[in-house]
């Protein structure tokens, strides 16, 4: 498929334009460690600021964009069903914690595990095509993973796994309490991210990379590229995982809304929002959309209105999002010296 | 009572019936979904939303004015069609040097800020639309019974279908398109408005999607939600069909909706599967499409 391969390599050096070249990642990198502290010590204290349940959904909405973000911002796939791993891990923690009695941390890995098969699965079909064909084969597997969910009998349908016990973790702390729960959430995002960053600057985040800037390059140099975009999905879909399995503990529920093609939505305007292809915005992005959600959830203005126009405005005037917009700016200030 | 395969030939029927009904609107959506991508590279995801307000525009001249169905049927695709016109100059237009991904984001925020809107303002419930007296009832065929409106949705899709096919392969508007689809910069060194172009095919492939909404209406109740579950499976339709070529939309749209007739009459539980797990297939054996030229 000559044709679409040499049109879809053009577009995605597009995506490489607009996320961050390497020389800008180094002009920030002091800046960059600066902030992560400061970040780590906020979200240490934050808990006694802030209502500890809103924090703990940031913190999983953070992961859940971060790890998609490894998938479109280092690879160049995009995936219109990254909600298939969040909600379908949450689905088998839940369900693995309440009716089978396991303790949170198996059932956790449990999740990781089943998101990372499903994602085996939805990437092999995927990356038989790409660009535009890749997002509607993602989306379009997702939905059927979301109509097994609603006639499978396990996820008990329109009412979800509901009463999930937090339980003790290890056995040792118990997670109703609500701090212990909230720092441990707070670790595993921690090393959630610290995974995603090694993965991006490992040798094989390099390929990744190479792949997203020039896959004919990267299959001429004889990497075998499918085998590469097959990896970066698992992982991805297995932190993606990850993420749904924590917030499935925290809120002590699993239902459909986790599985359906408007959380795979989100997920995207978290990432693009905060700035596809850094390491913060994603966060950024997921705290906001997030806090947005909750400021409408009361005020009775349709959030589908708002997140539609979002993404409208970020697509036609801010498509660097906001991260990759302050590091555009800093590297204009740091050329100008 | 004749039976085939141990299913009474009545049921049979009826769920092919309904197969080739779902299979107009496959037909006529991803029929707009790859005259759109043709030529603009985008993949429209507002297609679905924009099936929805057609069928919202028809439901509302209705109640509100009184307009009946068949100035309707005129009427909604006109309206859904000068709203796309609108939107490409003012937004899409902006977006053709970049990936096409971006297209693809931004029309998704458009279908859920038009979602959004109905949903705001109509509610998730659907409202009825009463078939137009015209084609109410229904005719004996012997060996089943056809609702008159079914009817006519199949031959007005085959219409429409069929067409959008000869405005694109016969005229030479067409062949201005299908030109400014392999090469826009020569074609419009020719001295061809290719900008005008693409303005009026994105309006074109919004007013089919209105042109459907409106269709679906009396079969379907109108709702906000109408689109967006569609819009997925045509998206499997596509997959499948491969969006190189028009008739093979067209083709695919049909088969796959007879497809999800069947299973319905066999195994019912999967029978919102089938599409996807077709998809896979292809996927497996000729991950071009069906149709696909780039294979």
């Amino acid at each position: 498929m000559p044709g679409e391969t040499s049109e879809m390599s053009e577009a995605r050096s597009d995506v490489a334009d607009l996320t961050l070249r390497e020389t800008s990642a180094r002009t920030s990198a002091r800046l960059e460690w600066t902030l992560v502290g400061l970040g780590i010590v906020a979200l240490l204290v934050a808990p006694f600021l802030i209502y500890p349940i809103f924090l703990m959904k940031m913190l999983c909405f953070a992961l859940f964009a971060c790890a998609f973000n490894l998938l479109l911002g280092y690879t160049g796939l995009l995936s219109f069903g990254h909600a298939t791993f969040f909600g379908g891990a949450a689905y088998f923690t839940a369900h693995a914690v309440k009716v089978w009695g396991w303790p949170p941390e198996a059932g956790i890995l449990l999740g990781m595990a089943g998101a990372a098969l499903l994602g085996l699965v939805m990437g092999f079909f995927a990356i038989r095509r790409q660009g535009i064909y890749f997002a509607m084969i993602t989306l379009a597997l997702s939905q059927m993973f979301f109509f097994f969910c609603v006639q499978a009998p396990f996820t008990q349908g329109e009412d979800g796994i509901q009463g999930v016990p937090r339980g003790i973790l290890l056995g040792i702390l118990d997670l109703n309490v609500s701090l212990n729960m909230y720092y441990f959430v707070l670790v595993v995002f921690l090393v959630g991210v610290f995974a995603i960053w090694r993965i991006v600057n490992s040798p094989f985040g390099m390929i990744l990379r190479s792949i997203r800037e020039n896959e004919n390059r990267a299959i001429s140099l004889g990497y075998s590229v499918a085998n590469y975009k097959l990896g970066a999905f698992v992982m991805s879909a297995a932190l993606a995982g990850l993420a749904g399995s924590l917030k499935a503990i925290v809120f002590q529920f699993a239902t459909l809304t986790d599985v359906t093609w408007q959380m795979s939505g989100e997920v995207i305007l978290m990432t693009l929002l905060g700035g596809i292809g850094t390491m913060v915005g994603p966060m950024i992005g997921a705290s906001l959309v997030i806090g947005l959600e909750n400021t409408l959830a009361t005020s009775g203005f349709p959030v589908t209105i708002a997140t539609g126009l979002i993404f409208m405005v970020c697509v036609l005037i801010f498509r660097r999002g906001i991260v990759g917009e302050f590091y555009a700016r800093v590297i204009r200030r740091a050329g100008k010296e | 009572m004749t039976m085939i395969f141990g299913i009474p030939v009545q049921a049979f029927l009826g769920q092919l019936l309904v197969g080739l009904i779902n299979g107009s609107f496959y037909a006529m959506l991803s029929l707009g979904l790859a005259v759109i991508f043709g030529l603009l590279r985008v993949i429209n995801f507002a297609h679905g939303a924009q099936y929805m307000f057609g069928a919202f525009v028809g439901y509302l001249l209705l109640t509100h004015l009184g307009i009946g169905y068949w100035p309707a049927l005129i009427l909604a695709p006109l309206i859904v069609g000068v709203f796309g016109i609108v939107v490409e100059r003012l937004a899409l237009s902006r977006l053709y040097d970049l990936d096409p991904l971006y297209g693809l984001l931004f029309t998704f925020g458009l279908a859920l800020v038009l979602e959004g809107i109905f949903r705001y303002y109509y509610g998730v419930s659907g409202n009825a639309y009463a078939v137009p007296p015209l084609l109410s009832g229904g005719t004996n065929l012997g060996f089943m019974f056809l609702p008159n409106y079914r009817g006519w949705v199949v031959v007005a899709s085959l219409i429409v279908c069929f067409g959008t096919w000869a405005l694109i392969e016969k005229t030479r508007l067409g062949s201005y398109l299908r030109a400014a689809t392999e090469n826009p910069r020569l074609v419009q060194a020719f001295g061809v408005n290719v900008p005008l172009l693409l303005t009026l095919t994105y309006g074109l492939g919004s007013a089919l999607a209105g042109l459907a909404g409106i269709l679906a209406a009396p079969v379907y109740q109108v709702s906000p939600l109408m689109g967006s579950d569609l819009i997925i499976v045509v998206f499997a339709v596509v997959v499948v069909g491969g969006m190189g070529s028009i008739l093979g939309a067209i083709v695919t749209g049909y088969m796959l909706g007879l497809a999800e007739g069947l299973t319905k009459v066999f195994y019912p539980e999967a029978s919102n599967l089938v599409v996807f797990v077709i998809m896979a297939i292809v996927l497996l054996v000729r991950p071009a499409g069906l149709f696909g030229r780039d294979a």
